[in-house]
């Protein structure tokens, strides 16, 4: 009975371990913090060029840049698989280099490419992640993992026979069983089908419930649109922007109203001049760009000063420009 | 210390052992039993006795120390270069492992599994002549250090390749060339005065040598220097393998 009270008090010290470490730390101070943070290849290569980067506690942050733009580089120096040239970096108030372990303890990473031991049998590959981080064996853990990613009927599966969907999803599962606090996601949907997309999409959005911070990158941009709070723009080594998600796509975010016309026109009639539009497709469309922030969007005047000019139109529809459009402008314009 | 994750990594390492049975423990033990068939019944029948051990039993502590060497390194070098072919090693180097730990867990399971070997066989060769071991206490203690020693030495090749090749290279171009010449068939005293002096640039012949003399008390040379040789190519493993995790050479950008 003894030592079984023993291994109880054991199991509550980590509890205790980690609230003692919390209380040292600022509740408010950001969960990661990166300090002109350089790393250049012994090539020669400029990977990352002073970038200082915060990450709030709980928050799901999506890297977004173009390829070789550093978002591999930034992710892997944070997790320790790669030594920085200069600058710093601390997890939890735990500087990555001085307190190693108790930084890294709190991070999971699922890496881009799908690294998986062909041989091993999915269970016990979560024990292992585990074990490797130091935690004791947690089989219903381990089972509540692998049944949330839909993945404990393959439980006792070697690697090798799984698909790649299901190679990404143990990746999740392996980083997930060592309980982190802070999940990087490299690319989480590359190559993935769109059903796929959607279920991580959704793991995602459960781990957000239970306070996982989530770090990803990604190049679709729907998948930012669609997760994150907070967005991040890096580009050759630079982080060039980095604005909470919903200001984002207000402050950049314009309509687009496209009308199509029943008989197509010359030129825009003069009393139409003042409105701002376009003429497309060979004088059958007009365009007009409106602010969707604007106190007026001024498509009531703009309609009844058609019917005024007795110009009729078969159809309209309207345009949002995406987080795509925001984000491809941002690197044409920054570079 | 993060006991766990030694632990994890150590019977990874196992596991891998127990799945390739055949590959890990029967073909050395066949290939060792092969080596008794021809050199000690065909070949050492012909041969007289060898510093008045016959030649059967001299050869044994020469091919338990073949195998123990051939058997840490490349399971080591394995052991380690695998999980960088795969990229599976990205996990171990972003948890909270240090070095020291790292390589205890391999190197641990490379020389454990070198060691179920070297007893397999020394099992094995009772069998076939009758076996002596007049210093039980040195005799483990070269075993072990020799497992130990060629455990780390493979852990760096391991490191240091970057293909197969490169991994087949130095077990078989090197260790091996100097595990043959380095005794384990013959006594360095029955080479020509100038083959023994360039033999005794072979660290092999230091291993070899005492732990034959923890059998029957005869040796090459004496204890003292191949405890000192062995002790020496140890230490000089650990510092490069220090360097290597200090430095991340071929593991850390």
């Amino acid at each position: 009975m003894r030592w079984r009270v023993a291994l109880v008090q054991m199991q509550c010290f980590q509890c205790i371990a980690s609230l003692f470490c919390s209380q040292l730390w600022d509740p408010m101070a950001p969960i990661i913090s990166v300090r002109d943070l350089q790393k250049t290849y012994s090539g020669g290569f400029e990977a990352l060029k002073s970038v200082s980067l915060e990450i709030e506690e709980g928050e799901v942050f999506a890297l977004l840049g173009p390829n070789g733009a550093g978002k591999t580089t930034l992710i892997s120096t944070i997790c320790g698989l790669i030594i920085p040239t200069s600058g710093s970096i601390s997890i939890g108030g735990f500087d990555t280099q001085a307190d190693f372990r108790a930084a890294r303890r709190l991070v999971g990473l699922v890496p881009q490419e799908m690294p998986t031991a062909p041989f091993e049998v999915v269970k016990d590959q979560l024990k292992f992640s585990r074990g490797l981080f130091g935690l004791p064996r947690n089989d219903a853990l381990v089972e509540q993992i692998l049944k949330d990613l839909t993945l404990w009927d393959k439980k006792d599966s070697p690697i090798m026979a799984l698909s790649g969907g299901m190679k990404r999803r143990l990746l999740v599962a392996k980083a997930l069983a060592h309980e982190p606090k802070v999940l990087f996601l490299d690319e989480p949907t590359a190559g993935v089908d769109v059903e796929l997309r959607h279920d991580m999409w959704r793991v995602v959005e459960g781990l957000k419930e239970k306070g996982v911070t989530i770090i990803l990158t990604t190049h679709y941009i729907e998948e930012a649109e669609e997760m994150a709070d907070r967005v991040g723009v890096i580009n050759k080594g630079e982080i060039i922007l980095v604005e909470n998600k919903d200001a984002l796509m207000r402050q950049l975010g314009r309509k687009q109203l496209t009308l199509d016309l029943a008989e197509p026109l010359n030129e825009i009639p003069e009393p139409l001049l003042t409105h701002g539009l376009s003429l497309e497709d060979e004088g059958r469309r007009l365009v007009y760009i409106y602010d969707t922030q604007g106190e007026r969007t001024g498509i009531a005047s703009l309609i009844s000063a058609l019917s005024d000019a007795g110009i009729r139109f078969q159809d309209l529809h309207t345009t949002q420009s995406s987080l795509e459009d925001i984000f491809v402008d941002l690197v044409k314009v920054k570079s | 210390m993060n006991y766990h994750a030694i632990k994890a990594i150590y019977y990874f390492e196992m596991a891998r052992t127990v799945r390739t049975i055949m590959q890990s423990i029967v073909s050395p033990v066949i290939s060792t039993v092969l080596y008794f068939v021809v050199f000690g019944a065909a070949i050492g029948s012909r041969i007289s006795e060898v510093d008045g051990i016959s030649y059967g039993a001299f050869i044994v502590p020469g091919l338990i120390m073949l195998s123990l060497m051939t058997q840490s390194l490349s399971n080591a070098s394995f052991g380690i270069y695998f999980p960088q072919f795969t990229g599976t090693i990205f996990e171990i180097l972003s948890a909270p492992v240090s070095f020291l730990e790292i390589t205890i867990a391999f190197v641990g399971a490379a020389a454990t599994k070198a060691v179920l070997v070297g007893v397999i066989i020394f099992i094995t060769a009772s069998f076939f002549v009758p076996l002596e071991v007049q210093h039980p206490v040195w005799m483990v203690t070269f075993f072990l250090l020799t497992a130990i020693t060629f455990a780390l030495l493979g852990f760096i090749i391991g490191i240091w390749a970057d293909n197969f090749e490169k991994l087949q290279f130095v077990p078989l171009l090197v260790v091996t060339p100097l595990a043959f010449l380095g005794g384990s068939f013959y006594s360095i005293n029955m080479l020509p005065p100038f083959w023994q002096n360039v033999t005794l640039l072979n660290p092999v012949v230091y291993l070899i040598s005492g732990f034959r003399w923890s059998f029957y008390g005869q040796a090459d040379v004496s204890l003292g220097l191949s405890l000192t040789m062995t002790l020496v190519f140890l230490t000089a493993c650990l510092a490069i393998i220090w360097w290597i995790f200090k430095t991340g050479y071929k593991l850390k950008a």
